[in-house]
């Protein structure tokens, strides 16, 4: 009986189970297959698990019309398709693998040197890390900084900030945002009687308040007519 | 409620055994039927469909019980990716539905116990069942069910059998004629355990699914 090494990525094409003669043989040689797709199942479902959710990898190997007990050709087609398939969601998996690696050395140079990766950026899905934003270099104090070379790295919530809608209604902020929408929107603006344009300044002068009526004096009446 | 007080090992095909060391029948007899859902029961459904969420049914595929039948279906023949384990199926309906959805005492106690324990359960009508329970491959010209309604079935297909026949296909659903149903009395559980699946898990799946089918008085 030949042992069959682990499944490595020559396996898709590697060795064949030899022709086998008696009962026993046969029962042998299935048990070694039988095992082996045990271990490419469990396999199989790591890749999965690992790439789940950034990178969804191709892991579907299709079925012969079963539940049956298979036979000899039969297992080994379904090993060798199992074994080229984990090898196929492998290579996806290294794949992403290196991308993250790539971004990370990319974010390190610019945290490094920002000057020298002008407007570079960064995603946080390249960086493989959950939610929505990106690292990017920008100018401090805009144009004054790009002439003057200063250059940092910004992380951006990439998410949209609240902004008033073509009728005039501000959409709702969840209280969580409303200070970096506050922080990213600049000094509040006053409330001006013609939208979209620079409040005027004006000098208001504090009117007395209107006296209650029973304090009021009456009203001289005016000369009449006779 | 009367139980037998310990699951019984039921009888599977020597060829299949030979094929398949360590798949085991268990079996256990009990009193129940159909009907309306006890509320204790539904409440335990509603409790663990708020545990399932969409990355802990992908990372279930991992999990010792549940890769024990995807293992066990993929020898079969089976892409466990497309006919799911009933464990992955209950729980990917559980994600669709957004949790899990009553369907009377006997489909509820086999959703009971396979989502509690991961093994799949089968509540058959013990008195329409003829014999002693077995699992085996089909033989030529054998039919699921009875009537109009039976369908082929392909010869080497691993069936759950009586005396009779077939009764239902590995981890399918059983015949309507051998079903447990609301003039049932006694019911016969049929739980397969899968190589590598601890004994403790397949007797709490047959106990839990005995509790869940009694009628309550």
């Amino acid at each position: 009986m030949v042992v069959l090494a682990d499944p490595m990525p020559e396996l898709a094409s590697g060795p064949q189970v030899p022709s086998v003669g008696t009962l026993a043989e046969q029962r042998a040689a299935r048990r070694t297959l039988l095992a082996q797709i045990a271990r490419l199942e469990r396999q199989l479902s790591d890749v999965v698990v690992s790439g789940f959710p950034k990178t969804p990898v191709d892991h579907r190997v299709p079925g012969a019309a079963g539940p049956a007990l298979l036979g000899l050709g039969e297992l080994e087609a379904l090993r060798d398709a199992m074994a080229e398939r984990l090898c196929v969601a492998r290579s996806q998996l290294a794949v992403a693998a290196d991308r993250e690696a790539d971004a990370r050395l990319r974010l390190e140079a610019m945290l490094a040197d920002p000057g020298a990766h002008r407007f570079h950026q960064v995603t946080r899905d390249d960086l493989g890390m959950p939610g929505c934003g990106a690292y990017q270099v920008r100018p401090r104090l805009g144009i004054v900084g790009m002439f003057l070379g200063w250059w940092q790295v910004k992380l951006s919530s990439g998410c949209p900030l609240a902004r008033r809608t073509p009728a005039g209604r501000a959409t709702r902020v969840p209280p969580a945002w409303a200070d970096a929408v506050a922080s990213a929107e600049g000094p509040p603006r006053r409330a001006s009687a013609r939208p979209g344009r620079w409040p005027r300044h004006r000098h208001h002068r504090a009117r007395p308040a209107a006296a209650p009526a029973s304090t009021r004096r009456p009203r001289r009446p005016g000369p009449r007519s006779p | 409620m009367t139980v037998d007080p310990e699951p019984v090992l039921a009888a599977v095909d020597p060829v299949v055994a030979a094929e398949l060391p360590g798949l085991e029948l268990w079996e256990l007899r009990c009193e129940g039927g159909d009907g309306r859902t006890a509320r204790e029961v539904r409440g335990r459904l509603r409790d663990l469909a708020g545990r399932w969420s969409g990355a802990r049914a992908i990372a279930l595929r991992s999990q010792p019980v549940p890769h024990a039948y995807r293992v066990l279906l993929r020898q079969l023949g089976v892409d466990p990716d497309e006919t799911r384990s009933p464990i992955e199926q209950a729980v990917l309906d559980r994600l669709w539905h957004g949790g899990f959805k009553t369907a009377g005492r006997v489909a509820d106690a086999e959703l009971l116990a396979v989502v509690e324990t991961g093994v799949p359960v089968l509540v058959l009508d013990a008195d329409l069942v003829a014999g002693e329970l077995e699992l085996r491959t089909a033989r030529p010209g054998e039919r699921l069910g009875e009537g109009e309604l039976a369908s082929d079935l392909p010869l080497g297909r691993v069936v759950l059998c009586d005396d009779r026949g077939p009764l239902a296909p590995l981890f399918g659903a059983a015949v309507p004629d051998r079903r447990a149903t609301a003039e049932t009395v006694r019911c016969r559980l049929a739980a397969t355990r899968a190589p590598g699946v601890p004994i403790v898990h397949v007797e709490e799946a047959l106990w839990t699914a005995a509790d869940a089918v009694a009628i309550p008085r």
